[in-house]
């Protein structure tokens, strides 16, 4: 029995299979299946990825939101801050107006006043000269009726004036 | 339980009662070795044997006949098969001064039939799964069938074996330890199943495992990078390890041809003796025969708890093999791939 040696027709037979076998596999068999695996798992893997970074954007998002939010209070506090300003600054304004329109409207009034109050008391002021004229008039009418009483009076001036 | 022992063996028992006198090492080498004829059983005392085609050129030019034309002390075209001598159990042809000469001879013998039954089985296998992949998105679904089965392991081999050891140009060499590691499992595993299109002892004959050693030898040394050839030409030690006298080179030529001699032994022997330890444990129970009954018995029962202990073995076995041998050629290419500085 010569197990150790090799016979020549097994191995002519065994090169033959060998090759026609490892050529189909090599070519249409192992090569497509490892590869189509290799694809699964890079597919797996670029999933896993994009997964991860669709997380980040999320949490980024929300961030994001809560930060508008935040910002979005902000203002408004300081819309709000600012109208009540104005509100106040308005009012604080009309009311400046209304009194100086008043105190004009005072001040006015009472230069009416003063004038009419002049004008009048000019207006009395010639009447009662007027009529202390006819008084005096009708005076001297009634005391100089009289020689007598002319030559008086002319002496009194005369002594007046001297 | 036990009953179904008792009843088993004493079938066996009775089975093998009539048995002659038996020749264990005629049993174990004819199981062993290789025929030109597939002996499947004995039926009523008469062989069934499949006749293969013999293919054989001798010195009267090609014949082509089947095996079941010859043997036996039969001759056919001046062919005949050798009982005994240097070419026992091989087909010779009488020479001029009457001596046996052995002609050119490629017949269909039994390993060659069950290796072509299991490369059809491997193919058939492997293009299935194949297929599968062409005709699904397997981006978006999980393979059924053969496919299902096959992926896991072609994947393992595929990362763990073969990414890991060769490097990073491992995609080259893929397909070739593939189809090795496949190869090899699926003969081994045949070689385990006792009946008709197993039993052969296809990877514990050494031509198989010479042509799959060549193979990975080949793939180490003609595409080893220059780093390699000049580890093994020029490597670096002291001038006087390697001029004038090539001490250095020699050990490593011995090296270069040590490793796939070591792969081709590891399987051959391994397998070898897997089948060798089933067969004589088998032949225990006809050996024991005349001893009577109750050795028999209980020798039968022995015997199967051990087979069955070294079947399961040999499972493993011609898993752990294919995986070795694979392992150990990824290994030694990954060598020969290795740069200057990795």
């Amino acid at each position: 029995m010569n197990l150790m040696l090799p016979d020549s027709g097994l191995l002519f037979w065994m090169t033959i299979i060998f090759v026609i076998v490892f050529l189909i596999l090599a070519k249409f068999g192992f090569p497509v299946i490892t590869g189509m695996v290799e694809k699964r798992t890079r597919r797996i893997d670029e999933a896993l990825s994009a997964a991860r970074k669709a997380e980040d954007a999320i949490a980024h998002l929300s961030q994001e939101q809560e930060r508008i939010i935040a910002e979005t209070k902000a203002q408004q506090a300081a819309i709000l801050q600012e109208a009540a300003a104005e509100r106040e600054r308005i009012i604080a304004s009309a009311q400046n107006q209304a009194r100086e329109e008043a105190g004009r409207i005072v001040e006015e009034a009472r230069q009416r006043i003063n004038e009419e109050k002049e004008a009048a008391l000019k207006d009395a002021r010639k009447e009662l000269a007027l009529i202390s004229l006819a008084v005096a008039d009708k005076v001297l009418r009634k005391e100089l009726s009289d020689d007598k009483a002319q030559k008086e009076l002319v002496d009194r001036l005369v002594d007046e004036v001297v | 339980m036990r009953k179904l022992l008792v009843i088993l063996m004493t079938f066996i028992s009775s089975l093998t009662l009539k048995a002659e006198e038996i020749n264990v090492s005629e049993i174990l080498f004819g199981h062993i070795g290789d025929s030109y004829g597939w002996h499947i059983t004995e039926w009523n005392g008469r062989h069934v044997i499949i006749p293969l085609p013999c293919i054989v050129k001798s010195s009267s030019g090609w014949h082509f006949f089947m095996s079941s034309r010859i043997g036996h002390g039969r001759e056919y075209e001046g062919l005949f098969i050798a009982e005994d001598g240097r070419y026992a159990d091989k087909i010779v042809e009488r020479g001029p001064d009457g001596e046996l000469v052995r002609p050119f001879d490629i017949s269909i013998t039994k390993n060659v039939a069950s290796l072509m039954f299991s490369s059809i089985l491997l193919v058939v296998l492997v293009l299935l799964s194949a297929r599968w992949y062409r005709r699904h998105e397997a981006v978006d679904e999980a393979p059924e069938g053969i496919a299902a089965a096959m992926e896991p392991l072609i994947m393992m081999v595929n990362d763990d074996l073969i990414k890991d050891n060769v490097g990073p140009d491992y995609r080259k060499y893929a397909p070739y330890l593939l189809t090795v590691f496949f190869f090899i499992l699926l003969n081994n595993l045949l070689g385990i199943v006792p009946f008709f299109p197993g039993g052969a002892n296809v990877t514990g004959n050494i031509a198989v495992t010479m042509v799959l050693a060549l193979c990975t030898f080949v793939a180490v040394n003609v595409f080893g990078n220059r780093h390699y050839w000049k580890e093994i030409l020029w490597p670096d030690v002291p001038m006087f390890l390697k001029f004038p006298i090539p001490i250095m080179q020699i050990i490593e030529l011995f090296g270069l041809i040590a490793k796939p001699f070591s792969l081709m032994v590891r399987l051959f022997a391994n397998i070898l003796a897997g089948h060798a330890m089933i067969l004589g444990l088998v032949s225990v129970i006809f050996v024991t025969v005349n001893l009577g009954p109750v050795i028999n018995g209980s020798m039968t029962v022995v015997t199967m708890l051990f087979g069955v202990f070294m079947d399961c073995l040999e499972l493993l076995v011609a898993f752990i093999q294919a995986y070795v041998f694979t392992m150990l050629s990824a290994v030694f290419i990954g060598m020969s791939r290795q740069s200057e500085h990795g």
